[in-house]
């Protein structure tokens, strides 16, 4: 029923500009899998490609090991859901849903049965006759799904559907998705450049950027574990010290940095880059910091200049200066403690090596 | 507060005469339709009548050009809008620099003058029929054949025009969505695109059609040995009119209102029903009296009451006793005006054409001389209105105005029909 994607070396060049670099990726069948990345990186390029809109000017797409080069759009098991839906809008709702059937000579009976069926299945029951623009914007987007889901593909592709919604429905919406992705058990691959989407609905995530996918992996590992400087600093929000490696040692290393020597986790993948004495930053997120006296194990030491304070019911956000000028952000849990220090005056801060990452940076 | 107001009255009165500038034509012409004076005037007014409407349906010269006219006409339609719906739909998949290059071939046929075109399509098919030996009844020397080709030339153009600006609002990527679906690229076009094209279409059929009507440049090569509406007027203004001309336009113009009326209709009808799905209660609303008489619907029934009561009065109107009467008063006039000399009748001049008798005889069309008193009085009450204040345009008997009643070189174009009606009955 469900079929595994893979990507081998895909590159695709629009004249001199290159939109997608050398992307290396398995998709599994059944898969919630998510692109992430910021506007322009080239998700909806590689999309197309998966979809069949776009050959890849190099390498291979293969359909549980099939190689789909040369098969058009309309002869592949997907199901694409457009970034602005197109839906028709001279057709009802339930011919839009039905359209994929009555492009393969299915009955008209019979198509309106599927359409029904789907419309219950999106929770719009009854609603098939009403035209695409008297809906709203939630319902349309739900139409669209029902339309790609009429065709019964094998993978369905979505280009960001839920960009026009509004927060409240955003949110619905992702649970809902999450829901009828369990249900009929296709691989839906998802592409946002919210990573709240991404993270919250999403079995793996790949992140993009600029072209090239910088780490694929499932939403806590991205968050906790973070390979390359752009996914630690895109995924979540995190502290970056830059510096230089003084060692590398047993899934540790240590960084020069202006506030002071830190030490920080190494992953396997990083421990080559890192030998020798190049570049690097040391990411510690801002849940990770801590003020001096109130955390039981922290060797990384530093003391930052309080600017502000943020009161967010159940968090408390600081903004720091550190000596060396570098703004950071230290959020603590409101337990019910009075904060010691006031605007101006000097934090000694603190942070477990554990929850540092160490990561090589470009030269 | 004052200059306001005088700007209001600026704008009405420029309103005024713009209307008058678009429609007076049109409603002067209408009128001389109903008037039996053998030319077309509105005054002197003779009497009305509806028989030039008969006299245009027995034309023969006439009913076939326009037979010959609606065929060319559908002919054009059914070769050019698929002609601009594909050079459209080119222009929408080729890169920019390619774009522009087509676009101006496209287009140029419309820059080149219909002259041109006219007779590069008469010359190539001739060349071609001479190259194949063909006679003079095969398809290369087709007159409506001919002028289908080299309509379409410049009438398709047009219509890629309309379907471009059309086009320009299609989202490509309903197309990609239908192929996505599985549909086949005739598929996508024929449930997507040609639904959406559907308005265009039908707005570039009915240009098509009228742009095919009403050519003459062109035409007037192509058409070669036959003939069309557009051509047999212009040779018949040359021969003489009369005012079965204006019949043909009186029921080219009703028609023309009526399906613009529809037209408007169907729109305003869409409109409602889009307002009443959200509103309900608009529907009942729009349920009242007045309401239906200012919609479209009820200017089309007025109009259709109109011609109705116009029909009615007609066969009430007994024109061929007001003809008689106007021919005793004729005959009255010319007896009273021969002993003396050439007086002016009083019931037929108008202040400012009270000349002196002595102008009227140089004025007479036929260079008569002041002996030939029988044509001379006959001409007179005629001659009084219309001559006198054109007296210095006298010399321009080729002039090429087209109002009835201001020159007197088109009486002398036209008179011969006069001169034969009445003059027999003079004697
Ligand atoms: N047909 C094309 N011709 C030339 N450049 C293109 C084409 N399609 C995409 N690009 C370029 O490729 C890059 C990636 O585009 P893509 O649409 O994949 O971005 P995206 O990640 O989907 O962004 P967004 O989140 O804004 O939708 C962009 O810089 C874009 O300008
Ligand atoms: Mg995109």
């Amino acid at each position: 029923m469900s079929v595994d994607v893979k990507l081998e070396d895909v590159w695709v060049r629009f004249g001199s500009f290159t939109a997608v670099k050398n992307a290396n990726v398995t998709i599994r069948g059944g898969e919630f899998f998510s692109f992430l990345g910021p506007s322009g990186c080239g998700k909806t390029t590689l999309l197309r490609c998966i979809s069949g809109f776009q050959e890849p000017t190099d390498g291979k797409i293969l359909f549980d090991g099939k190689n789909m080069a040369g098969i058009g759009p309309n002869k592949r098991p997907t199901a694409l859901i457009f970034q602005n839906l197109a839906l028709f809008p001279l057709m009802s709702v339930a011919d839009n849903i039905a359209f994929g059937l009555e492009v393969r000579g299915i009955g008209k009976a019979q198509r309106r049965k599927k359409a029904d069926e789907l419309l219950d299945l999106i929770a719009l029951p009854g609603q098939g006759d009403k035209k695409v623009g008297e809906l709203s914007g939630g319902q349309k987007q739900r139409v669209a799904i029902a339309r790609a889901l009429a065709v019964e593909p094998e993978i369905l592709l979505l280009d960001e559907p839920l960009s026009a919604l509004d927060l409240k429905l955003r949110q619905h919406m992702r649970t809902e998705l999450r829901e009828i992705q369990k249900r009929v058990g296709i691989t839906f691959i998802y592409i946002t450049h919210d990573q709240g989407e991404a993270l919250t609905m999403s079995d793996r995530v790949a992140v993009m950027s600029e072209g090239v996918i910088e780490q694929v992996a499932d939403s806590v590992t991205l968050y906790d574990r973070p390979e390359k400087p752009f996914v630690a600093s895109f995924v979540g929000e995190n502290n970056d010290f830059r510096g230089r490696v003084t060692s590398v040692s047993e899934g540790y290393a240590e960084v020069e940095t202006s506030e002071g020597l830190f030490r920080g986790r190494v992953s396997e993948g990083n421990r080559d880059a890192l030998s020798g004495s190049g570049p690097a930053s040391i990411f510690v997120r801002p849940e990770a910091l801590k003020i001096a006296g109130t955390a039981t194990e922290a060797s990384n030491a530093f003391e930052a200049n309080l600017l502000q304070e943020e009161f967010e019911g159940n968090m408390r956000h600081l903004v720091l200066e550190s000596k060396g000028g570098q703004r950071l952000r230290m959020t603590l849990v409101n337990d019910g403690h009075v904060l010691d220090y006031g605007p101006g005056s000097t934090v000694p801060v603190v942070f477990n090596p554990e929850l540092a990452i160490v990561l090589p940076q470009e030269a | 507060m004052k200059s306001a107001q005088f700007l209001r009255v600026v704008l009405g009165a420029y309103i005024v005469l713009f209307f008058a500038y678009l429609f007076g034509p049109l409603i002067l012409m209408s009128i001389t339709a109903f008037n039996s004076s053998e030319f077309p005037r509105v005054t002197p007014w003779d009497c009305f009548s509806t028989d030039w409407f008969n006299v245009l349906v027995e034309d023969k010269r006439i009913m076939t050009g326009l037979r010959n006219s609606i065929i060319i006409g559908f002919g054009v339609v059914c070769l050019s809008v698929p002609i601009g719906l594909a050079a459209a739909m080119m222009l929408t998949q080729v890169g920019r620099r390619m774009k522009s290059f087509f676009y101006t071939v496209v287009v140029s046929p419309i820059l080149v003058p219909g002259v041109v075109l006219g007779i590069s399509t008469l010359i190539f098919w001739d060349r071609l029929g001479t190259m194949f030996d063909a006679s003079y009844n095969s398809v290369f020397y087709n007159g409506i054949f001919l002028s289908i080709l080299g309509q379409s030339t410049f009438v398709s153009a047009y219509c890629m025009l309309v379907f471009t600006a059309r086009l320009q609002r299609f989202d490509p990527v309903q197309e990609e969505a239908a192929l996505d679906l599985g549909a086949t690229n005739a598929q996508a076009f024929v449930k997507i695109l040609l639904p959406f094209l559907k308005p265009a279409i039908g707005s570039a059929a009915v240009m098509a059609f009228l742009a095919s009507f009403e050519n003459y440049n062109t035409t007037i090569f192509t058409i070669v040995s036959e003939s069309t509406l557009t051509t047999v007027l212009a040779s018949k203004v040359r021969f003489g009119i009369n005012p079965s001309i204006s019949a043909l336009a009186v029921i080219i113009v009703v028609l023309t209102l009526i399906c613009a009326i529809i037209h408007e209709a169907m729109k305003r009808q869409e409109a409602r029903r889009a307002q009443a799905a959200k509103d309900e209660r608009v529907v009942a609303d729009y349920a009242s009296v007045g309401r239906f008489a200012t919609s479209p619907w009820g200017i089309v029934l007025l109009v259709f009451l109109a011609g109705l009561g116009t029909i009615w009065l007609a066969t009430r109107y007994d024109t061929a006793s007001c003809k008689m009467r106007l021919q005793d008063e004729r005959q009255l006039r010319l007896e009273q005006s021969t002993p003396s000399t050439p007086a002016v009748t009083p019931g037929a001049a108008t202040p400012g054409t009270t000349t002196p008798s002595t102008t009227t005889p140089t004025t007479t069309p036929s260079g008569s001389e002041p002996a030939a008193k029988p044509y001379q009085g006959i001409f007179a009450p005629q001659n009084l209105d219309q001559v006198a204040p054109k007296d210095e345009g006298e010399a321009a008997p080729a002039g090429e105005g087209k109002s009835d009643g201001e020159s007197k070189p088109y009486q002398g174009i036209f008179a011969p029909q006069n001169l034969d009606n009445v003059a027999p009955k003079s004697d």
